[in-house]
């Protein structure tokens, strides 16, 4: 077995017929079950991948190379695929078969990807560590007695352990992002509306964002152009035209938003100082900004994701699909222990959160206020984006944790603070990129850019210049040069 | 802050969940940390602020008035837990 | 002691007639197997996502501007959170605060001439699913062939004063939404369902304690259940009771209403802007759009009947009360029947015939060209009034058939020929001296036992006018 390339390199070895998809799907199968133990996978289909690689084997054979003909990818378990069920890491939904494809999963296979699995993830997304899943929780690469983030931590685990060489990942409130982070590898959060929602399982509607995750900023663009467009049947997808790709950038105005670096650890710190300094190097001016509602953003973020999620998952309610509890004595019964028995804790407090964020007399002062503070939050960026052309931060307070430290304690608060850094630009819905930039105590770090609407291009190629100036997203854990 | 008891009943039944007795106090201590949490932000003043209810001011696309959803049923009750002649079964409702 | 007011006000459900769902692209056909126009959408499967049809918004602002509501120019879809069997989301996606009509009115017929309800609003939602309860091994089966189909929610200010005013409005309503063809109407398929609201007092009191009935779907039941709801209050109160806010049902089988048991949904819908869908904004080409395809509805063509067909207030009224037999009434008269004549066949045979038949307007089997014939056939002699009739009936049972061609075939061409009608009068009147002689004596009512002789000798087909005249020419002077 060779060691996996990046998703550009697999994708130009199969065009130059240097190797064949069934021989690339071939290595990520035997990768992936030499990797069990990190349960990155739910659900691995060797058969169906095997025999989509031989097809695309003809066709490459026939027509020549297209798209990410023959290209393994791993989806996360948040996306409906046709025939291979869809559990969100859910015992609500594990034995759930889609009857139909994701739109990105439809445009991704209309591309030529060959799916090879669903990744593990927090039961439905609602979880910073993978520890919320039904299927247990996935370990880190870099350290397995440690977290690789949530909610996407099987895909993110699954790149970085050299598993595939590009995956789907879904983000709410940083669920691309800070696994890419804590696991070493890139990830882009789109403008909310890039790319359709449809057949993404819901968690919070204004929220939810699907990307890419991949090795490299190179191969981020190149998977979001399969995955990105307007969707008809998604009511929020934007009519942006493809993201393009502009072959120079100018001398980039760079932002650093004083309140994200606060409170950083010196463990953290360091490499964000550093990435600074190689972005100055780069040609790039580096300024303070001040995005002064930040402090809000992780309140308003519960508020607004759990008041969605608790009506998004009222239809599971054991009547159509899904787990539904033996012997009900009547309805209520039926819908109360079929939820109580399908859902996990963490999912049972944001519902219960939502629910009462919602309910006459607290609507206003919830509800109503978040709604509020989030257009602040929002006005926030458009005011730095007044000044700067994208805002340089670190995209987690720490590196991976270990299993059980935010989730074990008493006080679950503790993990939603997690993610301080990243639910700004999702409130606001903006683009947002995390690439790697050094180690702490061997553990990657990771640095987040956030730009304006729709300037994924711009953040990308900030990403791109970055990794040809540095080598942290080409390293990889020992575990994986084991593999 | 601390929710009244009740509250989480209340919620408990809206939501359609039921939980273990010892669940029940380990929710309600988890329901009042994140009610603190969340009631950072009622410091914010946000007098004559609208509500934003969606990151991109956009305006809601119009379908046009066609069938284009073709049905199998047998296909979609594979999933169902209980369907009988094309019905999903639940226990008997009381009008 | 004084008598008792009621304050009755509706909320009808409008199913509006499109091809496919609110929001999703699932059939909305009636009648076909469960769950076979269910589509993913509808039965809320993981992922799925909802979105507006155009055709139910141009609908609803035409019934706005119908009513002369005000359209928004942006309104918003809520969720309104309860768990049922028949609500596959575990929410309804309807409208709270921000409705696509706002005010409006509706004229009705009342016994006192007519008067104008006021609505409160008219908002767009999805319909749920139904669930059947005969027994399917002790358990309820849900089909949700319906859940999604579009609906607009129609709600009266508590303007209503009787029974017969709710059922003058929902007649109302009913027919100004098939004028507008946004809905067939058919309350048997539950094309409109009905929600009363009712509550007494004394003249001049505030508002007592009111109650809400669910579920009526036809005008008669909906009077039944408002005359027993407002009778059952009044002997609450004066029995020293107080009416408790409930939401009842209508049994029609035994006449009354009852409270609802087992359906209570929620008393916290958590409404809120559903994320899934964007403002809807109304653009003004829209606007134009839809004004100009506005049909002529029922007040207008009520005055046009009598400015320029020249019909009275009482018929033009009846005519335009139903769209079908209005329509049928106008392609009588475009197709050269005398307007008044039409109004009368509409109301007499034609009525009749519907009624024994238990048929509605719209399936009139005469075409309408044809009875513009026979009135015209009867206005030029060409057969008697008596003939008509029977022509009519003819062509009724039939459905086929032309009035010229039926005329010759059966010989049923009047008989105006005076030489021909002489003959037989002179036979008459000298075969009858005896009443000839009473009659000349001053018995002036004999005439008519002429007449019926002269009509029995020529089949009826004798013109009655020149029967009348050659016979007192005949007889002489009474």
């Amino acid at each position: 077995m060779t060691t996996l390339g990046t998703l550009t390199e697999t994708r130009d070895a199969l065009a130059a017929k240097a190797v064949s998809s069934v021989e690339v799907v071939g290595d990520c199968m035997k990768r992936i079950d030499a990797a069990r133990h990190l349960n990155a996978f739910v659900t691995v289909c060797e058969q169906e991948a095997l025999a989509s690689a031989a097809r695309a084997d003809g066709a490459i054979a026939r027509d020549g190379m297209r798209g990410l003909l023959g290209v393994p990818i791993a989806h996360k378990d948040i996306f409906c695929t046709d025939g291979v069920r869809t559990t969100c890491a859910s015992r609500m939904l594990e034995n759930f078969v889609s009857p139909y494809d994701a739109t990105v999963v439809a445009r991704l296979r209309a591309a030529g990807a060959v799916m090879v699995g669903k990744t593990n993830m927090d039961e439905f997304a609602m979880g910073s560590t993978n520890e919320t899943s039904h299927f247990g929780p996935v370990a880190n690469p870099w350290d397995v007695g440690r977290v690789p983030g949530g909610s996407s931590g099987g895909s993110a685990a699954a790149l970085a352990a050299g598993l595939v060489p590009a995956a789907t990942g879904t983000d709410t409130g940083g669920s691309i992002r800070q696994p890419a982070a804590f696991c070493g590898i890139s990830g882009l959060k789109p403008t909310y509306g890039r790319v359709s929602r449809f057949g993404m399982v819901a968690f919070a509607s204004s929220l939810d964002q699907g990307g890419p995750m991949a090795r490299t900023a190179a191969d981020l663009r190149l998977l979001l152009q399969h995955m990105e467009g307007h969707d008809p049947r998604d009511s929020t997808s934007a009519d942006a035209g493809p993201t393009p790709h502009a072959p120079q950038q100018p001398a980039l105005n760079v932002g650093i938003p004083r309140e994200y670096w606060a409170d950083l650890g010196d463990d953290v710190a360091g490499p964000l100082e550093e990435a600074v300094v190689s972005l100055r190097r780069l040609g790039h001016r580096c300024h303070d900004v001040s995005l002064p509602h930040t402090a809000f953003a992780v309140p308003v973020y519960y508020v607004v994701a759990s008041a969605e999620a608790s009506t998004n998952l009222s239809r599971y309610d054991g009547v159509r699909y899904g787990h539904r509890a033996a012997e009900p004595a009547d309805l209520d019964d039926l819908y109360r222990r079929s939820r109580s028995e399908g859902f996990g804790v963490e999912v049972k407090r944001r519902i219960l959160t939502g629910t009462y964020t919602l309910s006459v007399g607290y609507y206003d002062a919830y509800y109503g206020q978040a709604q509020r503070v989030r257009r602040l939050i929002r006005q926030d960026f458009l005011d730095a984006f007044g000044q700067v052309d994208v805002l340089l931060t670190p995209a987690t307070p720490t590196p991976a944790p270990a299993l059980g430290a935010l989730t074990g304690g008493a006080d679950p608060t503790v993990m939603y603070k997690q993610d301080v850094y990243t639910v700004p630009a999702s409130l606001a819905g903006l683009p947002a990129l995390s690439i790697p930039c050094g180690f702490a105590d061997g553990l990657p770090v990771g640095l987040q850019l956030i730009g304006p609407y729709f300037a994924e291009d711009r953040l990308l190629a900030l990403g791109e210049a970055y990794q040809r100036e540095t080598d942290w997203h080409l390293r990889t854990p020992t575990a994986a040069e084991a593999l | 802050m601390a929710l009244p008891g009740n509250v989480v009943e209340k919620l408990l039944r809206l939501s359609a969940l039921s939980l273990e007795p010892h669940e029940r106090s380990l929710l309600k201590g988890d329901l009042d940390k994140i009610v603190g949490l969340i009631d950072a932000m009622q410091s914010v003043d946000t007098h004559g602020v609208l509500p934003l209810a969606h990151p991109l001011d956009g305006t809601q696309p119009l379908r046009t008035d066609a069938v284009t959803e073709s049905v199998d049923r047998d296909r979609l009750q594979r999933n169902a837990p209980l369907a009988r002649d094309g019905l999903y079964l639940v226990p008997r409702v009381v009008e | 002691m004084a008598r008792w007011e009621s304050v009755i006000g509706l909320e009808v459900h409008v199913q509006l007639n499109t091809a496919s769902k609110i929001f999703s692209g699932a059939g909305t056909a009636f009648g076909e197997p469960p769950n076979t126009q269910a589509c993913s959408i509808d039965l809320a499967l993981p992922g799925v996502l909802p979105v507006l049809n155009a055709e139910v918004v141009r609908q609803a602002v035409l019934f706005g501007l119908a009513v002369q509501g005000k359209i928004a120019e942006r309104c918003r879809f809520d969720r309104k959170n309860y768990f049922y069997p028949d609500l596959p989301k575990g929410y309804q996606i309807s409208q709270l605060d921000e409705p696509i009509v706002r005010g409006g009115h509706v004229m009705i017929d009342t016994d006192d001439g007519a008067r104008r309800i006021d609505l409160t609003r008219a908002h767009l939602e999805e319909d749920a699913g139904k669930s059947l309860h005969e027994d399917y091994a002790g358990l309820t089966g849900i089909d949700l062939n319906r859940a999604g189909t579009p609906l607009l929610e129609v709600v009266s200010e508590p303007q209503l004063t009787s029974p017969g005013e709710a059922a003058a409005y929902f007649r109302a309503l009913h027919a100004l939404v098939r004028y507008l063809g946004i809905c067939d109407g058919d309350l048997s398929q539950g094309s409109m369902r009905c929600d009363a609201n009712a509550s007494v007092r004394r003249p001049g009191a505030p508002l007592g304690e009111r109650t809400e009935i669910k579920n009526l779907n036809s005008f008669r039941f909906l009077e039944k259940a408002l005359v027993f709801e407002i009778d059952r209050q009044i002997d609450v109160l004066e029995s020293g009771g107080t009416v408790e806010r409930e939401t009842l049902l209508y049994d029609a089988e035994r006449d009354e209403t009852r409270p609802m048991r087992g359906k209570e949904l929620s008393d916290d819908y958590r409404y809120f802007p559903d994320p899934d869908l964007l403002p809807v904004v109304v653009t003004r080409e829209l606007l134009a759009e839809v004004r100009a395809g506005l049909p002529e509805l029922a007040d207008a063509k009520r005055e046009r009947y009598q400015r320029t067909l020249g019909l009275d207030d009482h018929d033009a009224r009846w005519l335009v009360a139903d769209p079908d037999r209005a329509a049928y009434f106008e392609a009588a008269v475009d197709a050269g029947g005398q307007p008044k004549a039409a109004a009368n066949w509409l109301m007499g045979d034609v009525a009749a015939a519907l009624n024994r038949d238990g048929h509605p307007p719209s399936m009139i089997p005469v075409p309408a060209g044809q009875l513009a014939k026979l009135i015209e056939r009867t206005l030029d002699e060409t057969v008697s009034g008596k003939i008509a009739k029977s022509l009519f009936e003819m062509l009724w049972s039939s459905g086929e058939g032309d009035v010229d061609d039926l005329i010759a075939a059966h010989g049923l061409k009047q008989v105006s020929d005076d030489d021909a009608l002489t003959k037989v009068v002179t036979d008459i009147v000298a075969a009858n001296p005896a009443q000839a002689a009473q009659y000349r004596g001053g018995q002036a009512k004999l005439l008519g036992f002429f007449v019926g002789q002269v009509m029995k000798a020529t089949s009826g087909k004798a013109n009655p006018r020149k029967v009348n005249e050659l016979l007192r020419e005949h007889l002489g002077s009474p």
